[in-house]
């Protein structure tokens, strides 16, 4: 439990924030900023700590928002059922997406296309197909009851999201601490060193993928319980995908709080641009995260946590400090 | 119902469409073969140069085939500066930096013009863009009739660059063995700088030949390049002669499954094929090295 007691303590702190009588915009905010959180946390699962850069995590985004909304639209599946189904959903995709890229060894640059080309045909069908509503998209029902799993509170959404943030978080943490996490890591660092060492990196990426997909799904989950509607530019547009590998890059690849606050910093960002322009300058806000994501990679390439950490071990003038992740 | 002239001008249509995907692979081929990255600012540079070749029109009323002779040059200097100042000391060698980078890139300069421009989609009015060669079954409009020829040329251009100079045989020495290269005294950063300069510039002529048939903008270019990934995997990575024929394949593949699927699936026509290739076979049809 004790390696869990920091993941525990961001969450606490975090929990409280509705309590302090925060306004419904500020509380949007979180709201919106956790999502891309949890999506990136997904991402970071297989890209930070496996080293496997997806560009198409819109793949898992977007089949977890659609199955959320198309069963509970169309077939009357319950809210909370068709939920769990839709990060059912994201972890099938990752499987079939691994399974048919890892087994042909795909990496790298290689690794990058696939994966955005998946997302591609994803979103061109979605786009077309009659059961996602083609290019009207999906709209769910208002139903304000906790069966329908909608809230009539801003803070009782925000509670839900932070709490499959911190069941990622946690499921990180347990991760970074385990034998898989180990393996993981040594694919990261020298896949044929560690294939040499006998580890099985194929099946070793395979369950991070699925792990990955079924993570970054539950966010699209909750953005058609939170939004009420889908098409296929939302679910599965380009944005999603540098989204996810956005947040945890700039917070801190490989890291088990760098997309969470990765997500704020950028979101936060986001609306600085936004309010300074007043909202008439469409594409500056993207334009900010563009720039800081070049420059997060120029000069602090392990994220904000590990310049943070880089610069605590200097003032403490020890190079003993332990990393927790990129060695 | 499908005569086979319906057919025969569906291959014509895809040949035309395909030489401009081509040329647009060739600089991603370029760049690949030699720094070992996807280049993903290449969509939004392409944006950028028809953007150029745009204003050059309305503002100074130059024609885009004569604005590709100033475009080339300077989206050759634009490319080479970027891989010197911005992606080459950014990445630190580290290949997933660049491709993180690039990717930083494209996202800055697309929306950039997204501020500037706004959404606005825009297009010239050529008094010849709808004059062409009538071949009875088919129609040939004379903007896509010139860019299938001057990719050709651009093609044997760089392919003269890369075999009879000492830059192209440098180029070709890093893209083989990079350390080796080093070691005799190339300079493996200007190198590097060269060849994301040349596939800029491609880029740069690519945005020419598409404004007088196509429209332009803040996305228009993304299109182009996603099938320009699928040519250069189908062609194999690095390969010029690759890019080529892909492109020429891949225009008439798209052809094919627009005239059976219908316009919107005839677009997922090629990201299964693109998928099946990389699952397949992912050093491509004509790829040497994985």
């Amino acid at each position: 439990m004790k390696e869990l007691a920091p993941v525990f303590a961001v969450v606490i702190a975090m929990a409280a924030v509705p309590l302090l009588g925060v306004s419904n915009v500020t509380l949007n905010f979180l709201v919106v900023a956790l999502i891309a959180a949890l999506a990136g946390q997904g991402w970071n699962v297989l890209g930070g700590y496996g080293g496997q850069y997806s560009f198409g995590h819109a793949a898992f985004f977007g089949t977890g928002a659609y199955v959320t909304a198309v069963l509970q639209v169309r077939y009357g599946v319950n809210a909370w059922i068709a939920f769990a189904l839709g990060i059912g959903g994201g972890a099938l995709v990752g499987a079939v997406v691994g399974g048919l890229t890892f087994r042909s060894g795909l990496r790298g640059s290689y690794f990058a296309l696939v994966t955005l080309a998946f997302a591609e045909v994803l979103r061109i069908s979605a786009s077309v197909a009659p059961i996602t509503g083609g290019g009207v998209g999906t709209l769910v029902k208002l139903d304000l009851h906790v069966v329908a799993l909608q809230f009539q509170s801003r803070a009782v959404f925000y509670w839900m999201i932070l709490a499959l943030v911190a069941v990622a978080l946690i499921v990180t943490r347990l991760i970074e601490r385990s034998r898989f996490g180990v393996w993981l890591i040594a694919v990261r660092e020298n896949e044929d060193a560690a294939m040499a060492l006998g580890v099985n990196t194929t099946a070793v990426k395979l369950a991070a993928m699925v792990i990955s997909g079924a993570i970054t799904a539950a966010a699209g989950c909750f953005y058609v319980q939170y939004f009420l509607f889908i098409d296929s530019g939302l679910a599965y547009g380009t944005w999603i995908s540098i989204e996810a590998l956005l947040t945890p890059i700039i917070g801190g690849v490989g890291t088990v709080f760098g997309p969470l606050l990765g997500a704020l910093v950028v979101r936060g960002l986001g609306e600085g641009a936004r309010m300074v322009t007043g909202g008439e300058a469409p594409g500056l806000d993207l334009v900010v995260y563009g720039c800081v994501l070049v420059l997060i990679i120029w000069f602090a390439p392990r994220g904000l946590i590990g310049a943070f950490t880089q610069l605590r071990s200097r003032v403490m003038g020890s190079a003993g400090i332990v990393e927790t992740s990129r060695g | 119902m499908l005569s086979p002239s319906i057919l025969v001008a569906a291959i014509v249509n895809g040949l035309l469409t395909g030489a401009l995907y081509a040329l647009v692979a060739l600089g991603l081929t370029l760049i690949y073969g030699v720094l070992h990255i996807i280049n993903f600012a290449h969509g939004a540079l392409l944006t950028a140069a028809m953007f150029a070749a745009y204003f050059a029109y309305r503002w100074f009323g130059i024609d885009p085939y004569l604005a590709a002779v100033v475009l080339a040059p300077a989206f050759f200097v634009i490319g080479y500066a970027l891989q010197r100042f911005i992606v080459g000391p950014t990445s630190h060698g580290d290949d997933r930096n660049m491709l993180l980078v690039t990717l930083g890139l494209a996202v800055v300069i697309e929306n950039a013009l997204l501020f500037v421009f706004r959404a606005d989609t825009r297009t010239i009015d050529l008094s010849y863009a709808l004059s062409g060669v009538d071949l009875g079954f088919a129609f040939l409009p004379l903007p896509r009739l010139i860019g299938f020829g001057v990719t050709f040329v651009v093609a044997f251009a760089l392919w003269l660059i890369l075999s009879a100079t000492d830059i192209g045989h440098a180029i070709r020495a890093v893209a083989k063995e990079k350390l080796g290269a080093e070691l005799v005294g190339i300079d493996v950063a200007h190198v590097y700088a060269v060849t994301f300069g040349l596939g800029t510039a491609c880029v740069g002529i690519a945005a020419c030949l598409l404004i007088p048939s196509y429209y332009v903008n803040p996305s228009a270019g993304n299109a182009f390049v996603l099938v320009a990934f699928t040519v250069v995997v189908l062609g194999g990575m690095g390969s010029v002669l690759g890019a080529l024929i892909g492109g020429l394949a891949i225009g008439v593949v798209e052809s094919f499954s627009s005239l059976f699927l219908g316009e919107s699936l005839g677009q997922i026509g090629i990201f299964v094929l693109f998928i099946v290739v990389l699952l397949v076979r992912p050093n491509g049809l004509f790829g040497a090295q994985a």
